[in-house]
């Protein structure tokens, strides 16, 4: 049995249209690295999570989780491995009450109502929004809606994290909750964003896409602050690390 | 575009109702499914040009929109709704059916429209009480009742799933005609050339954001069985509940109440 709990090998894939959205992609994500995925518009990294959860096969490759090939057998335990937190919160929440969107995945599981209960109260207390469990999910702001759906994949006790673009659309405030957030969890994580601050924060590992190709995969601190690397893959440096414009002071992390 | 988002609001507030408590909202989603199912085949087993017999039945919305504490002028809105199609059914019976019924005073009404009077009554009724039953039930336990009352997986999955797909589309028409309207430079509704293209986006658009609600909803272990926690099994007030009311149906469609009743209270028999 593999001691990485995800393993892409030589992973291609090419949409029905003929338009070759990543080619000959391999990595590992082992226990408790967090690993960020950057890359411009179009560059491949939701066709690459959406593959990670078998919602889509590659044409060439394999992927592993956990030791377990991603195949169409192996899907229901691999849902169960993988947390996928949507880039669209809305996407995620479709029921009545936020209660029965995070009780949605256990009950799928058929565990009994006092464990899905259980599941429930403890996944929005950690995420903080216990208080909004009977509201409907339409109602919720930006940052609740996030919370929420981030909510309804914990309690699903998964082994590993993915986020799609997690500080989308979220303001300062509520981009810094999350930001703290996410670091409290040991869970290994993947995350694509083009938030590249964040990085900083969350992920020790970066892998920059370019064209549906690993740019390169690396330390986030040395890659991020590479201005070559980040031009040529049509990102740019961090915020965070560019020089200040009034006193060129560089605020290194 | 109002409308639309007014409509959504609806179907969010008729939601938001089915969580509410109350001694209704508290009685078994099958007892009330079950005693809705046989207000409905009552309601609609009266012959057209029986009124005075129906009224009775009114109690039965009347009584359980107090206990629920549903408010009523929303749901009254929503029954207007379908108001125009039943006029549009029923407004040919006064023309073509003049032969004289009733006389009060100078006026005659003629078989016409009485049945136009009977199917507009038929119509109020049957709307509110399906409208009662969702706002008292929401649409989540109502599936659960149709399973238990053994209706085939695939047609309440069916059901659920238009329920939802009708708020993700009704999102994405809000967003299209938004988009539409800041850019039309004060024409009123779409133009007549944009519809088919419109129309076509917002196919599209619909197809691509449920396929991503059904992505999210397989990621959490969706296998085609909608879970949605165990159904709390029937007890002592929930049997009453189905065994009163299907009584007082049975009773009003076998018997004209009110008929006997102003016999009783006059002692005039017909």
């Amino acid at each position: 049995m593999s001691h990485y709990q995800i393993e892409a090998n030589n992973i291609t894939f090419i949409y029905p249209d003929g338009h070759q959205a990543l080619k000959d992609i391999s990595f590992t994500l082992s226990q408790r690295e967090s690993i960020g995925i950057i890359g411009a518009n179009g560059a491949g990294k939701s066709t690459l999570l959406l593959l990670l959860l078998g919602i889509l096969f590659p044409n060439e490759g394999t992927i592993s989780v956990g030791g377990l090939p991603v195949t169409k057998k192996t899907l229901p335990h691999i849902r169960e491995k993988i947390g996928l937190a949507f880039q669209n919160p809305d996407d995620q929440l479709f029921m009545t009450t936020v209660y029965d969107d995070v009780a949605f995945g256990p009950r799928n599981y058929k565990l009994n109502e006092d464990e899905v209960e259980k599941r429930v109260v403890q996944a929005l207390e950690i995420v903080g929004i216990l208080h909004l469990k009977t509201r409907a999910p339409y109602k919720l702001s930006g940052g609740e809606k996030r919370a929420a759906a981030i909510a309804s994949v914990l309690s699903m006790h998964p082994d590993i994290l993915i986020l799609d673009e997690p500080t989308n659309a979220l303001d300062p405030k509520s981009r810094r909750r999350l930001i703290n957030l996410l670091s409290t969890f040991n869970h290994p994580k993947i995350i694509a964003t083009h938030d590249l601050d964040m990085l900083f924060n969350l992920c020790e590992r970066t892998i920059i896409l370019k064209d549906g190709q690993i740019m390169a995969d690396g330390l986030t601190t040395d890659l991020l602050a590479d201005e070559t690397l980040m031009t040529l893959c049509n990102l740019e440096v961090p915020l965070s690390i560019q020089n200040c414009s009034t006193c060129t002071y560089k605020h290194m992390l | 575009m109002v409308n639309i988002a007014e409509a959504l609001d609806n179907i969010r507030l008729l939601d938001a109702l089915g969580e509410e408590k109350s001694t209704v909202h508290a009685l078994h989603p099958l007892a009330k499914l079950f005693v809705t199912l046989v207000f409905l085949i009552i309601v609609i087993s009266f012959s057209k040009h029986e009124i005075s017999a129906l009224l009775p039945m009114v109690l039965f919305p009347t009584i359980i929109i107090t206990l629920a504490d549903l408010p009523v002028l929303p749901l009254m809105k929503r029954v207007l709704i379908v108001l125009p199609l039943v006029i549009g059914i029923g407004i040919f019976n006064p023309l073509l059916d003049h032969r004289p019924m009733v006389s009060l005073g100078a006026i005659t009404l003629s078989y016409g429209w009485i049945s136009f009077i009977s199917i507009m009554i038929k119509c109020l009724l049957t709307v509110i009480t399906s409208l009662i039953l969702i706002a008292t039930t929401g649409m989540t336990n109502i599936a659960l009742a149709l399973r238990k009352l053994k209706v085939p997986k695939i047609f309440v999955l069916q059901l659920l799933l238009t329920y939802r797909y009708i708020t993700v589309l009704m999102e994405e028409v809000i967003l299209t005609t938004t988009a539409y309207a800041l850019r039309s430079s004060g024409i009123k509704g779409i133009h007549f050339k944009h519809w088919g293209s419109l129309l076509g986006q917002l196919l599209i658009r619909t197809i691509d954001r449920a396929q991503r609600v059904y992505t999210s909803m397989c990621c959490r272990g969706f296998d085609g069985n909608y879970n949605t926690g165990t159904m709390p099994t029937l007890v002592a007030k929930d049997y009453i509940f189905m065994l009163f009311w299907t009584l007082f149906f049975i009773i009003t469609r076998s018997f004209n109440l009110p008929m006997l009743l102003g016999t009783i209270l006059t002692g005039v028999y017909p």
